[in-house]
């Protein structure tokens, strides 16, 4: 062995001593209050790979961050029409399912839907799923409206006779035009998943007239206003309005929140959680996929966050508040009730997003 | 030597941190959008040298631009955020003036307590602070709870998500950006030249206006500026604290690169907006120059 060879042994010994040194690491990035935190550091604990958690409140956020590129992140959780427009970007690695053993557990009903998105399901996994409807403080809406207040339909949101009374307790919306859109399309009976732009253009009079009594768009302050009885009405995400129910019960302050998916049709989505092409150490983010997928596990997020899962072996281990409960996991004709979207092009979008800012600003 | 250092400092600061970044940014709001990452097709190709540079000069084209005068948006959100500039600078220096006056004034042990009392609220992140105001000013917020309880109101103000909260958010937190430099002019200011003022005949009050402001004038031109420019690409603030209805060119900007991923018209956006900005800050580099050689 020649000196230089042997400097050379020394140092890969080094390099390789350096990394086995340092504390293995794995970034997730998923939606605000999401998970059950009790689940990372049981993941710490399981694999002794340090998991470092940050979150976001909007699909835009997390894609300006995958199409910027070098993230940082090991595992991201966009929503279904997104992760299909990101894997054409080339924003994602194929999963290795040679080490996700637990992808055995994954419900068949929602991945045929979740392979919509992305074919043969090759790119992601589902991570929960849920509805897009309208969240009341029951309370505050039927001292405003009566009894009969229509709760479980668009018409509580979409007809100005309703809102006008309801601006009064306080009324917001989500600042999510892929979902917001389509629901007023719906309202008017018109195809949800419509690309042309002279469609889309008929929503405008729709919000124009209810737009006074909005108090705001926002795609997560929602939750703790609901809970705190600052607003008596959201249209949000259903795990979300639900978890305002919650919080509102521990705090023991008389409001009572509900959550309907409007009768006349809802948008139903999917968080898939996926790995960036440039991810620093996908091993580990496949080892975090495959921990989420255990049945336990997922079942003790679902029971936190009131999201349902695509995960069929958590079903046994799910709360019966949870399962039980029609606004989580629908009925099979409910669900047939529910849509799903695509994702526009950059033509239509930007079309959209300047309707959007017009509907919000005036302008 | 040493002269053609302290000349470099500045100016390397300035290609660093001023000139390479805006070199980026032209460069973007000139290509085009593409689902790729990054999300925008690059125009000009600098490692194919000269060559590069001939063909982007050759395919030039100022589309994006061009789009920014055919929507109406980008001019209101222009002018919607000069305007709020301007309001809440004048209401800043209108707060800020008499804190700074009566700091100038207060006895001299006084006065390292009262500039720490100033400062210290940048001890806490601002952030937590704008999300403070969030709480003070909700419905259920601590001073509608109050005014319910003094009987002054029987029905909740609606405060929040207003562009009253965003007068209230930049006031609040450009403040000590007013307060500083006014109390810096206003601390060298002669004491002996008012009394003359008013040994001349003047009253206190016409002291103040023909002595005291003219000659705390370079403060109040530092401070505004200072509030002026930030606020006016403010985000945070509005937010936060403002509701969908104000329109700031923030904001624009936040949604052409987030909502459209469209990077090239979201630079574009920039661009005009230091364009914009750079009428103030020639114009403060003038007065400050000035100040330098009144000094001298």
């Amino acid at each position: 062995m020649t000196f230089k060879s042997l400097t050379a042994t020394a140092i890969a010994a080094l390099i390789a001593l350096g990394t086995a040194a340092q504390a293995e690491e794995v970034r997730v990035y998923n939606w605000s209050d999401y998970i059950d935190e009790s689940l990372l550091s049981k993941f710490e604990e399981e694999t002794g790979i340090k998991l470092i958690y940050d979150v976001f409140d909007s699909n835009e956020v997390l894609e300006t961050k995958m199409l910027a590129g070098g993230s940082g992140y090991d595992v991201v959780v966009p929503t279904g029409t997104f992760l299909q427009r990101q894997i054409s970007a080339g924003a994602f690695q194929k999963l290795d399912k040679s080490k996700l053993p637990n992808i055995k557990n994954m419900w068949d009903v929602i991945s045929a839907r979740t392979a919509k998105y992305d074919p043969g399901n090759e790119y992601a996994i589902n991570y929960m799923w849920g509805t897009t409807g309208i969240g009341v403080n029951l309370g505050k809406v039927k001292e405003v409206l009566g009894e009969d207040a229509p709760i479980d339909s668009w018409d509580l949101v979409f007809k100005p006779e309703n809102m006008e009374k309801l601006a009064s307790c306080g009324v917001y919306f989500l600042d999510a035009p892929a979902e917001m859109i389509p629901a007023a399309l719906k309202y008017i009976g018109a195809d949800p998943d419509s690309h042309d732009p002279d469609v889309i253009a008929k929503v405008e009079p729709v919000y124009m007239a209810i737009r006074p009594y909005i108090q705001k768009f926002h795609s997560s302050e929602y939750i703790n206003a609901l809970a705190n009885g600052d607003i008596c009405v959201a249209v949000g995400w259903s795990g979300d309005v639900l978890q305002a129910r919650d919080r509102a019960a521990e705090a023991d302050n008389g409001v009572e929140i509900a959550f309907n998916a409007p009768k006349e049709g809802a948008q139903m989505w999917f968080d898939m959680m996926a790995i960036p092409t440039d991810a620093p150490n996908p091993d580990a983010a496949h080892k975090f996929l495959n921990f989420i997928m255990d049945a336990q596990n997922m079942a003790a997020a679902s029971n936190y966050v009131y999201y349902a899962n695509g995960n069929k072996a958590s079903q046994e281990f799910l709360n019966e508040d949870v399962i039980g409960d029609p606004a989580i996991y629908p009925s099979a004709e409910a669900m047939d009730n529910l849509f799903t979207t695509t994702p526009y092009n950059a033509k239509v979008q930007r079309v959209v997003t300047r309707l959007w800012t017009k509907i919000k600003s005036g302008t | 030597m040493r002269r053609f250092f302290l000349i470099a400092v500045p100016y390397l600061w300035l290609l660093a941190l001023f000139l390479v970044p805006f070199i980026i940014v032209l460069k973007i709001s000139l290509s085009d959008t593409a689902l790729a990452i990054p999300p925008y097709t690059p125009t000009l190709d600098f490692s194919a040298g000269w060559q590069g540079i001939k063909e982007f000069l050759t395919g030039l084209d100022l589309e994006n631009f061009v789009w920014l005068t055919e929507d109406d948006l980008y001019w209101k959100a222009y002018l919607s955020s000069l305007m709020i500039a301007l309001i809440s600078t004048a209401l800043t220096l209108l707060v800020g003036y008499p804190i700074a006056y009566g700091m100038a004034r207060a006895p001299e042990e006084w006065r390292a307590t009262l500039m720490m009392l100033i400062i210290l609220p940048f001890w806490t992140s601002f952030l937590i602070r704008v999300y403070a105001w969030i709480g003070i000013l909700s419905q259920e917020g601590v001073l509608n709870q109050f005014l319910l309880w003094t009987g002054l109101i029987d029905q909740p103000l609606i405060i929040l998500n207003t562009k009253i909260a965003v007068y209230i958010g930049i006031v609040y937190t450009y403040l000590p950006f007013m307060i500083l430099p006014i109390y810096a002019a206003l601390d060298r200011l002669d004491e002996s030249l008012i009394e003359a003022a008013e040994d001349l005949g003047c009253s206190r009050l016409s002291a103040f206006w023909l002595v005291t402001i003219p000659l705390s004038r370079n403060g109040i031109v530092a401070g505004c500026f200072l509030v002026f420019i930030p606020a006016l690409g403010e985000f945070v603030i509005p937010s936060l604290l403002g509701g969908s209805g104000t329109l700031m060119i923030g904001k624009v900007l936040w949604e052409e690169f987030f909502s459209n991923r469209d990077w090239p018209v979201a630079s574009a956006v920039a661009i005009v907006l230091l364009a914009i900005l750079v009428i103030p800050i020639v114009l403060f580099q003038r007065n400050q120059q000035k100040q330098a050689e009144a000094e001298q």
